[in-house]
């Protein structure tokens, strides 16, 4: 077209931006890479193509990492790991300060790069994706620096295996690599088959920033070589972002190994508009939400949530703007829709689509290149709850929509999922939005924005998105674990009930379900001992449906999350008066459980008073945070309740074990289900008479007796269960770490080991931690 | 911006039941929908981000930019508003903005009958600048109505109007009394709006709000589509003399507003950022705004002007640039 004819017709144009110097880097490479290991580059091994989605074009050959190689890297990651963790935060500091320089010096080649591998607009990963990986790497400089000072009495785990997906290859990577390396971990990292590049210019910059060797690996390759290195026994901890299924797989390869896991899995993300909203900026947010990366984005809104009364109204307006969206070539710095990553996804999307019967489907009418990965921006309309697409991730750039009457209604059905990413909602009512923000089930809110992110501010999920954070210092948190004093655990032998002359009255334990004594289901009970064989009285054993009854009245009493940090304070403080009163009852029960002397016992409940004192002290002051990110506004980490929590109750310390773990939950608002110790358990059942009358709302705590290695597959199986947490003597972490693949629910496990419960050991910030989760709430504000 | 009114579903259904209806027929107004101007909202660091990211998204080069500065000149109301004015000042001007760059420039991209917009200028100037753009087709634009503050007894106001209209100005600039937004008033806005309307007669009315001085984007957006309902033909960011004056994100409200105000009625009102826009590139932006928020009809000084003064010589110099390879300077190009 001549200079007059775009004077007429005012369009756009190419305007494209140069992949010169990212061929330069490949050539250079001679287009075949190796896997990257104790600093330098091995010798590429059988290869895969990776391709560039917009074209097909194949932009390099990658090895495909075999269980050898995936070994060699763990051994270079391992032989670095003493002097990379004894270095002082300073050093450490210093070396993620020059990543962070030099992924800002290589920046444009780091965004074309990634927009050639990917498919991703360059102007997304130009100013969205490097520039993030930059901040990421800065901000864990500073952590690295504090690290000593701030987060004593820690150590780093070992060797991180570390699995990151392809929406947002390097990105990930800073993610995974950057807090690890700032607590004094040593990594090996492998890359989404169809995304390696960037992970592979990283390992160059690595060479170029005198990082020592073998502290970073990279090992290409598909799923196979991720199994080989989930699977591989030197590894201390996995670190995984990708789907809810690869996520539940991990779960349960890396069950009862001791193995940390972090995971970081799908979304569908609700996205809430209010009717006072500002409309337009609402919908220009959805472009952010859903076509952002093609709306291949774990945490992208992707499930509309309108006011009935704008509904219609919204969906004009947002078709308009979808009109306008412009898709093609990626390294166009005009284009807001890129290529789909793979063949592979971009069927998918059309099969979920295509199967799709219910509402109306309005694909935006813009041209799409006619060769390529490339699927139009997507509006389904008409939709509820019950519709396939309301429930199931399509990871691509399809919005599913549907409308409601009231505020208590939109957080109803935005929690109907089993995700809980990120939520976002648009009101201009200060009131609304702080109200329904901390109803969302979800790790991250936005209020009048969407797609925020930080290094400063934790990112993760609840249910079935995983578990654990990463950024801020919470994130930090994942890849250090506390020095801690255990000792393994001996299961009590159950001694013969002697054949003794019954004396006195009968008295069976009962469980204690939703504040009222319950009888066990099964019918069935059992003695138990002294350890010399004295039958000191009866209890229940409980089956799978006093454990439904149990999760049933925990449910019923989830207000009790709602109350205030005050309450539950003097709540515990009564409790600990009650058993106080009774001290020298409580006294000779665990004497005569245990054997120990009076002294000891009595020692034990001291110790459980003030173990009441230290949580009903923590209940009002386990403060949250509110985060330096760069933006004007603020963005609010708060420590919620997990939900409901059930406990495997220790052998040992027959009343201050259970208190140690009731008591955190409790304060911090929890519900707990506790599962008493299976030698031991009459010092717990005679707890629910102080329960009972420290003015506790029934169903708070529940207690069962019962065999542990029963119910623990119940317990971690059980899908309206939040968490499990097992200091048991019995063997059952593995069988609860399995289990718990179900819904993903947070686990904490001793593996066999436990701290002694009357040192400082048994409590503190970690029992605190362990029953809160992190929710990042984004206000930003201006008028 | 907003929704159009709640009570009434033709705002939605307009663009679809009345789409041929749709001219450039001028904006006659609208009653005061009070409901309507209630339920604007504006979300302040929203705007911002979307303000903020634009200039990112979209990208012309070569001859597309080449293409998009000759519609920037085009859409250019080429302005002097200065205590110093006089008639010799005022020809130098006019004749700039019949010749706005240089004939080889404008011959090399094809583009040699290339004018501004319009020329701007306070009362006194308009005979002199009507004389010496006879001819051209350029219309001369009168700033009025107690410029820039607007404060001088009404009646004056709407005297200098009508003065300046006799005087040959086919399009009027007015600044609206910012205390009517600032307290709310927006019946008195609305009605004051509708005299000035009617007092310029077949002259072009542009609506300017004073933006830097109303306080909040929510008040940016109100007082756009009280206008709007009152008949402006364009709706105007500043008059250049307030310390903050036309930004990207008053700019996104006040077109926001346009596009809603469009959606009710069928009529398009024009839009016209001023003060502070002095680059190429922003000029770019801006016209990238225009056309990714209202679409291709804003891309006209039927619909679009900048008010500007340094602003061409940037533009001219971009252009040399483009035809040449190499950067310009100031003093190769005729001032203005």
């Amino acid at each position: 077209m001549t200079i007059p004819e775009i004077f007429e017709t005012m369009d756009y144009g190419p305007a494209p931006e140069s992949d010169a110097e990212a061929r330069a880097w490949i050539a250079r490479h001679e287009g075949r890479f190796g896997p990257f290991i104790g600093g330098s580059f091995a010798k590429p091994g059988e290869t895969f193509a990776t391709r560039n989605p917009a074209t097909g074009e194949t932009l390099a050959q990658v090895t495909q990492g075999t269980t050898e190689d995936v070994d060699a890297a763990v051994k270079a990651a391992r032989k670095a790991f003493p002097a990379w963790s004894k270095l002082s935060g300073h050093q450490r500091a210093r070396h993620l300060y020059a990543l962070a320089r030099l992924l800002q010096k290589h920046s444009r080649l780091f965004a074309v790069l990634e927009s050639m591998d990917n498919g991703k607009p360059i102007r997304e990963s130009r100013d969205i994706d490097v520039p993030l990986a930059q901040r990421h790497f800065y901000y864990h400089a500073g952590l690295a620096q504090l690290r000593d000072a701030e987060v004593p009495d820690h150590s780093p785990h070992g060797v991180c295996g570390q699995i990151v997906p392809w929406n947002f290859p390097l990105l990930m990577l800073s993610w995974k690599i950057a807090p690890a390396l700032a607590a004094g971990n040593t990594v090996v990292l492998k890359p989404a088959e169809y995304t390696s590049l960037t992970a592979l210019l990283f390992a160059d910059i690595c060479v170029e920033a005198g990082l020592p060797k073998g502290v970073v690996n990279i090992v290409t390759g598909d799923g196979a070589t991720g199994a080989a290195l989930v699977d591989h026994p030197d590894v201390n901890k996995i670190a995984f972002t990708g789907s809810t299924d690869v996520g539940r797989k991990l779960r349960e390869a890396t069950a009862g190994t001791g193995k940390a896991l972090t995971l970081e899995l799908g979304g569908k993300s609700p996205y809430i508009v209010f009717d006072d909203a500002d409309i337009d900026s609402a919908i220009e947010g959805l472009v952010d939400a859903i076509w952002f990366n093609q709306g291949q984005v774990c945490c992208a809104g992707s499930r509309l949530l309108v006011q009935e009364g704008i509904a219609e109204d919204f969906h004009t307006r947002l078709k308009a703007r979808m009109a306008k969206l412009r898709a093609g070539d990626p390294l166009d710095k005009s284009i807001d829709i890129g290529a789909i990553v793979d063949p592979v996804q971009l069927d998918r999307i059309k099969a979920l689509v295509g199967g799709n019967e219910d509402g109306e489907t309005h694909h935006a009418p813009i041209d799409l290149p006619a060769k390529g990965c490339f699927y139009p921006p997507t509006l389904i309309t008409g939709l509820s709850s019950a519709s396939h697409l309301m429930q199931e991730e399509i990871f691509g750039p399809v919005l599913v929509s549907t409308t409601f009457r009231t505020p208590g209604e939109a957080v109803e059905i935005a929690n109907n999922t089993r995700y809980g990413l990120a939520a976002t909602l648009w009101t201009e009512n200060v009131n609304l939005a702080l109200d329904v923000a901390p109803k969302l089930v979800s790790g991250v809110v936005w209020v009048n924005a969407t797609n925020l992110f930080d290094a400063a501010a934790g990112f993760g999920g609840v249910r079935e998105s995983g578990f654990g954070r990463e950024g801020g210092w919470e994130g930090l948190a994942a890849y250090l674990k506390p020095d801690i004093a255990t000792k393994a655990v001996k299961p009590a032998k159950p001694a013969d009930p002697a054949q003794e002359e019954f004396t006195g009255i009968d008295r069976t334990a009962k469980m204690y379900i939703g504040g009222s004594q319950a009888r066990p289901d099964s019918g069935y009970s059992r003695p138990v001992t002294s350890p010399k064989g004295k039958i000191l009285g009866h209890v229940g054993l409980a089956n799978r449906k006093d454990l439904r009854n149990a999760v049933e009245a925990a449910n019923k009493a989830a207000g009790w999350g709602r109350t205030t940090g005050h309450l539950r304070a003097q709540i515990l403080y009564y409790m600990a008066e009650n058993l106080s009163a009774r001290g020298g009852e409580f006294a000779s029960r665990i004497s005569d459980l245990t054997g120990a002397t009076a002294k000891t016992a009595a020692g034990e409940v001291e110790m459980s008073l003030d173990r009441l004192f230290t949580y009903a002290a923590w209940a009002d002051k386990f403060d949250g945070a509110a985060k330096t990110v760069p933006i004007r506004g603020v963005a609010l980490a708060m420590n919620e309740p997990v939900g409901t929590i059930g406990v495997f109750c220790p052998d040992e310390a027959p009343l201050l074990g259970p208190i140690s773990l009731m008591a955190p939950a409790v304060a911090m608002g929890n519900r707990a289900i506790l599962v008493a110790s299976e030698s031991a358990p009459l010092a717990l059942t005679d707890l629910y008479q102080v329960l009972d009358t420290s003015d506790l709302p029934g169903g708070v705590v529940n207690i069962l007796t019962g065999q542990h290695g029963e119910l623990a597959t119940q317990m971690a199986g059980h899908m309206d269960i939040d968490a499990v947490w097992s200091f048991s003597a019995a063997d059952i972490s593995r069988t609860i770490e399995k289990a718990a693949a179900g819904n993903l629910k947070r686990t904490w496990v001793n593996h066999g080991r436990n701290p002694d419960w009357t040192t400082p050991a048994g409590e503190g910030k970690r029992f605190l931690q362990a029953a809160t989760e992190v929710k990042t709430i984004w206000v930003p504000y201006g008028e | 911006m907003t929704r159009p009114p709640l009570t009434s579903d033709r705002a939605m259904t307009a663009r679809a039941d009345f789409a041929p209806l749709i001219t450039d027929a001028r904006n006659p107004g609208t009653a005061l929908d009070l409901d309507w101007v209630a339920s604007v909202q504006a979300n302040t660091s929203a705007i911002e981000r979307r303000a903020a990211t634009l200039p990112g998204r979209r990208s012309v080069k070569k001859d597309y930019q080449a293409a998009w500065l000759a519609r920037a000149i085009s859409c250019i109301d080429l302005t002097t508003l200065a205590g110093d004015d006089t008639p010799g000042r005022v020809r130098r001007l006019c004749a700039k903005a019949r010749q706005p760059a240089r004939a080889e420039i404008l011959d090399a991209i094809g583009l040699p009958d290339l004018t501004v917009g319009a020329v701007c200028v306070y009362h006194d100037m308009i005979a002199p600048a009507v004389e010496a753009l006879e001819g051209s087709g350029i219309p001369v634009a009168a700033v009025s109505t107690g410029f820039p503050a607007g404060l001088s007894p009404f009646h004056l106001r709407v005297r200098e109007i009508e003065e300046s209209v006799k005087a040959g100005a086919a399009e009027i600039d007015i600044v609206i009394s910012r205390r009517h937004v600032l307290t709310g008033d927006w019946q008195a806005l609305y009605d004051e709006m509708k005299t000035f309307r009617a007092a310029c007669g077949e002259a072009h009315v542009k609506a300017i709000l004073a933006t830097g001085e109303l306080g909040t984007l929510r008040n940016v957006a109100r007082a756009s589509l009280v206008c709007m309902m009152a008949g402006a033909d364009f709706i105007k960011t500043s008059t250049g003399k307030e310390s903050v004056n036309a930004t990207l994100p008053v700019s996104l409200v006040m077109i926001r507003a346009i596009r809603a105000y469009e959606a009710a009625t069928g009529f398009r009102v024009g839009y016209k950022p001023a003060g502070g826009i002095s680059k190429a590139k922003d000029a770019v932006t801006y016209l990238a705004l225009m056309k990714e928020e209202l679409g291709d009809p804003w891309l006209r000084p039927d619909l679009f002007r900048f008010g500007a003064s340094s602003l061409l010589g940037d533009i001219e110099r971009q252009l040399e640039h483009h035809l040449t390879g190499s950067y310009s300077a100031g003093w190769r190009h005729a001032m203005g």
